[in-house]
């Protein structure tokens, strides 16, 4: 049987900076799959790089070539082998499709659930079917695998959670207001985590952004870095008739937004939805501002408990996701086992045969008086006999069963009938 | 509704889907029914309880079905089948005591006067729904406290902009609704404004919804103010439709003998 085997390195194995220097960009991913498909010692190869992981899925034609593929990416990627060999994880057979299912369907990922990896590994496939490089094996593997993938999505709720400060902001956001390409964002004061939450929101074209801080040149520079607008700190409480979020963020040791001049500012934007998010320790925006009709304030630990029930919900979820996983191996194991099957029956049925032409033709050398129709009918009665012999085991093998080992009795059959198969193409 | 449930829960597309196909069928086998009906009466079938109820459900199924169509708001369904369940319900298990077809009851100003009241009042009961369903979104959004219904219910804005359009479609139906209502009374009464309690309640809910059209435009009352608002309204607006025939009486008390 054909062993997979998977070698790699992801966020959890290497350093970002040993990620980069592995990584293959779109050329060199073809270079790589053409060397593999030149390389006889590979049958099937798919290359699989993004900036948390690279991995290369292959299959050996003979014993299992993992330190020729290792020598391949340290000359490709010119690194010395030590300088990444502890970093990668080798899996093969069952662990290294479990692997490809894991990736596909979004649960190895640094950002469990999250939906671009299915994108990427399907460009990767798409990649090496271009270059001719996937085989009979790994297309079936692949399709499996954006099976399960889309099976994880659509029945566990693993990617709907926010599992980040910044993500849950945004998500909650997206519950307040319809359509966030229509709304306006400002920025108050200038901290990493609200940095990170007005680059989601630019994520959904809000319409524009507003930057207000203490030194009005870090509000400038601010602005002009998410293509916005500055304003003067002082200016806050009249810009609120005309931003929808508030993303604040600043160093002050009071509240710069209070309910009374969020109450006056209602009037001035017609009562329209405002939506407070305050990422500030300690906290910017008074929290009685969410008494105020159609004003809503969340502070980084209200934040940060949303993402904390998430996560919880994820778990359960990710558990789910497991046994979809697992179920999806043991399909495509009990197909791998059938790929072998068919060669095994046929070798079988092709050595009977040969044995019963070989002792035919010897006893009918030496039956001369027979008649043309009566050797013909010998011969029938030979080739019968060989498969009525055979028939039971056949019939064995070929009823393959979820509870028993198949590739143990392919062994006991192949040693049974000396048989010394070369693996299916 | 047994459908709309599921899809609360599951939120499976296609759930929501069949149930959307099945509540369409049905409403289009009622429309048959009534229309039947309506030949064989040569008038409009609403000259008892019975009959008032089914038009009420005939009405909320289409405009269902047209606010669905106009803003994909899937859940609502679980509001409007619950509605629709009551009603035919109700129709299934009051008896429907045999009406001889009032001749007074006909004419062109009197059908119009029954659609546009009925549909209005459907629009209406559809914009309580929505306001319905801001709450329980609101209530997890400001409790800081997304649960349930966080993940299942559309935003804010958008429960509100369905509910608004809900009650400015109702308020306008409603009020060409009155407005025929006057003009046939006046036809075979002699007057437009006789004083019937039904009249008088019936203004006194245009009015709400009147003073609620005119607070969110004039003094900001949108989002929860609006919700609530559409929720007593349309509690004031089921009362009169039956509270006060069957209470109170006046001479509206015929079509809910």
């Amino acid at each position: 049987m054909s062993k997979i085997i998977l070698i790699g390195a992801n966020h959890k194995t290497a350093p970002v900076a040993l990620r980069e220097k592995l990584s293959f960009s779109g050329d060199e991913t073809l270079a790589a799959l053409e060397h593999f498909k030149q390389d006889d010692r590979i049958k099937e190869a798919l290359v699989f790089s993004t900036c948390n992981r690279m991995e290369i899925l292959y299959i050996p034609e003979t014993g299992d070539q993992i330190d020729a593929v290792i020598q391949f990416i340290s000359d490709h990627k010119q690194l010395p082998v030590s300088e990444f060999r502890s970093s990668l994880y080798v899996h093969e057979g069952d662990a290294a499709i479990r692997h490809m299912f894991c990736v596909a369907a979004s649960l190895d990922s640094m950002m469990v659930g999250e939906p671009q990896i299915l994108g990427q590994v399907k460009q990767a496939y798409k990649t090496a079917v271009k270059v001719g490089a996937s085989g009979v094996l790994l297309n079936r593997m692949m399709h499996k695998a954006f099976s399960v993938a889309k099976r994880v999505r659509k029945e566990t709720g693993i990617g709907d959670n926010a599992v980040s400060i910044s993500y849950a902001a945004i998500e909650l956001a997206n519950k307040i207001f319809s359509d966030l390409s229509t709304k306006s964002v400002m920025l108050l004061g200038a901290g990493e985590m609200a940095e990170l939450a007005v680059e989601h929101l630019m994520n959904h074209n809000v319409k524009n952004i507003v930057v207000a801080n203490r030194t009005f040149e870090n509000a400038l520079s601010l602005a002009r870095k998410f293509n916005g607008s500055a304003v003067q700190f002082e200016e806050r409480e009249a810009a609120l008739a005309d931003v929808d979020i508030i993303i604040s963020s600043t160093g002050a040791t009071e509240y710069v937004l209070t309910r009374d001049q969020v109450k006056r500012a209602m009037k001035a934007r017609n009562h329209n939805t405002i939506f407070f998010i305050d990422i500030a320790v300690p906290r910017d925006i008074d929290p009685g501002i969410n008494k105020v009709s159609n004003a809503y304030v969340y502070d980084i630990d209200d934040l940060k408990n949303i993402v904390e029930t998430n996560i919880q919900q994820r778990e359960q979820e990710t558990v789910k996701a497991g046994r979809f996983v697992e179920e999806a191996l043991v399909s495509f194991r009990k197909w791998m086992g059938s790929l072998s099957i068919v060669p095994t029956i046929k070798a079988i049925n092709d050595k009977m045969t040969a044995i019963v032409d070989m002792e035919f033709e010897k006893t009918l050398s030496r039956l001369n008086h027979l008649a043309p129709e009566d050797v013909d009918a010998i011969r029938r009665m030979t080739r019968a006999i060989a498969s009525r012999a055979i028939h039971d085991p056949v019939l064995f093998l070929r009823n393959t069963g979820d509870h028993r080992d198949d590739s143990l009795y392919l062994n006991v059959a192949r040693q049974l009938f000396n048989l010394d198969l070369p693996d299916p193409k | 509704m047994a459908g709309y449930g599921c899809y609360l829960f599951h939120q499976k597309d296609r759930i929501q889907r069949l149930s959307l196909g099945l509540t369409a069928l049905a409403v289009a086998i009622h429309l048959v029914a009534v229309i039947v009906q309506g030949i064989g009466m040569k008038g409009l079938p609403i000259h008892n309880l019975v009959q008032s109820l089914s038009m009420a459900a005939l009405a909320v199924g289409g405009m269902f079905l047209y606010i669905q169509y106009r803003f994909n708001l899937k859940i609502l369904g679980l509001f409007a089948t619950g509605l629709l369940s009551l009603l035919m319900l109700a129709v299934v298990i009051i008896p429907d005591t045999a009406v001889e077809p009032d001749k007074v009851i006909r004419g062109f100003w009197f059908f119009a006067h029954i659609i546009l009241i009925f549909t209005g009042e459907a629009a209406l009961g559809l914009a309580c729904g929505a306001g319905i369903l801001y709450l329980i979104q609101e209530q997890g959004i400001r409790g800081k406290n997304p649960g349930f219904f966080f993940k299942r219910l559309p935003s804010l804005d958008f429960l509100d902009m369905v509910s608004y359009t809900c009650i400015t479609t109702g308020f306008a139906l409603l009020t060409f609704g009155l407005v025929t209502g006057f003009i046939y009374a006046k036809a075979i009464w002699g007057s437009f404004w006789g004083w019937d309690v039904k009249e008088v309640f019936s203004v006194g809910v245009w009015l709400v919804y009147a003073a609620l059209l005119h607070l969110r435009l004039y003094s900001g009352w949108r989002g929860r103010k609006s919700a609530i608002m559409s929720i007593v309204g349309f509690a004031m607006l089921a009362f009169t439709f039956l509270g006060v025939n069957l209470i109170l009486g006046g001479h509206h008390q015929d079509f809910t003998r």
